[in-house]
């Protein structure tokens, strides 16, 4: 089972990287939105440092939610997520794989490059280890949200439309504790309640996921 | 010695579709080397009876067991197009928990496309690397799904031979068909609208 699991993750991964779709798509997406916010805002550099830790995470979410729908679509359109569900391996831990897969190719590798391209924004360098303390858990979290909501969508024509209605209120506890780890960092409490409250939104998201993506795909199978 | 066990299994079987009944009161059994073909017009039944023997759907009423394991090839072909012939059927093989790749590429002469992207098939190339899934592993019950799609005649043949062989090993085969595969069923099981 160990052998399938694995084997999942890898062939999601690869087919990221050959396609193109996920991070490169991520990625271009957070470079126009980081050159846009200073024309955006105005070329004030206070504005931009006070700004600059809540837009980061907002690109951060608004990228992840671009992938969302790219989770389980695929695979449920061409046959592939039918026969996933009749191997071996529990449709929880395909769903968990596919999450993992998502996390590695997308939220990870976003969650370390938008703090370093946060420096545009003139982001104090002090808080660049406190945005990516709390950004790696909060990318946890972001991926197994989306793996939710990617197979609650999965069959649905334009599940693209209802994505972002179905991710936002998911997402909103974790860019609230997200960008108060930024702004408590220079406070005597310092970031690491919210630090601490952001891995234990990932932790529950990382245990519910499995089973909630794999019923909502049953749903679609019945 | 009791008496041999079926591989396949079904008792009173019924399934709904979208709230209608698609069959009921289904029974029958596949025991060592039978071959059952599933007839009727669309939207009888037949794939959705293979797709809930499958474990993809929701019996209304009975039960079915299947014994020594199962494949199902269904209408679509799962594959990828990014990746290579190879690739495709190692991520099955690996997925099913082991398989021979080589000899599922030379059950349908596969093997000189081996390095092509799927993307680069045909559609009837794309069938029978669909269905050369088959070869990777034993196992006893295939359910089959309009399995000569897009076949030309010499796939027809390979997939013949690959029945034919399944069957003489002592494993058993329920396809729904239109064509001929050109392997007399034991038994023609007739689905109708109700």
């Amino acid at each position: 089972m160990r052998r399938a699991f694995v084997s999942i993750i890898k062939r999601d991964v690869a087919l990221a990287l050959r396609q193109g779709g996920g991070l490169g798509a991520a990625v271009s997406f957070i470079m126009a939105f980081l050159v846009l916010v200073p024309l955006a805002l105005g070329p004030d550099q206070n504005t931009l440092q006070r700004f600059a830790p809540g837009l980061m995470w907002l690109a951060l979410l608004l990228a992840v939610m671009l992938t969302t729908e790219r989770i389980f679509q695929q695979d449920y359109e061409d046959g592939t997520m039918d026969l996933l569900a009749t191997v071996e391996l529990p449709l929880e831990l395909v769903c968990l794989a596919k999450a993992l897969a998502h996390l590695v190719t997308v939220s990870l590798p976003m969650a370390i490059i938008a703090p370093v391209l946060g420096i545009l924004l003139n982001l104090e360098a002090t808080l660049l280890p406190v945005l990516l303390a709390s950004m790696i858990p909060g990318a946890l979290a972001l991926s197994m949200i989306a793996a939710i909501v990617g197979a609650v969508t999965a069959g649905l024509r334009r599940g693209a439309l209802i994505v972002p209605l179905l991710v936002l209120p998911l997402y909103v506890p974790i860019i609230i504790f997200g960008v108060s780890a930024a702004t408590s960092a220079l406070t005597p409490a310092g970031a690491m309640p919210s630090v601490l409250v952001l891995t234990g939104i990932a932790l529950i998201t990382l245990v519910i996921q499995p089973w909630a993506s794999a019923a909502a795909l049953r749903a679609y199978f019945r | 010695m009791g008496p041999e066990l079926p591989l396949l299994c079904v008792e009173n079987l019924a399934c709904e579709r979208a709230g209608r009944r698609l069959l009921s009161n289904l029974s029958f059994e596949l025991h060592s080397g039978d071959f059952f073909d599933l007839r009727g017009a669309n939207g009888a039944g037949k794939s959705s009876l293979l797709r809930l023997l499958a474990g993809l759907g929701e019996k209304a009423e009975g039960d079915f067991t299947i014994r020594e394991g199962f494949h199902y090839v269904g209408h679509q072909d799962s594959l990828k197009a990014v990746l290579t012939v190879r690739e495709n059927l190692t991520f099955w093989a690996d997925v099913q928990g082991g398989g021979n790749v080589d000899k599922a590429l030379i059950a349908f002469s596969l093997k000189p496309l081996a390095d092509e992207r799927a993307a680069l098939l045909s559609q009837g190339q794309k069938r029978r690397l669909a269905l050369s899934r088959l070869a990777l592993q034993s196992r006893g019950v295939w359910l089959l799904d309009e399995p000569t799609v897009g076949l030309d005649t010499q796939s027809l043949q390979q997939l013949r031979d690959l029945i034919a062989g399944h069957l003489n090993s002592g494993n058993v085969l329920l396809a729904a068909t239109h064509a001929d595969l050109g392997i007399a069923p034991r038994q023609t099981i007739m689905l109708g609208k109700p």
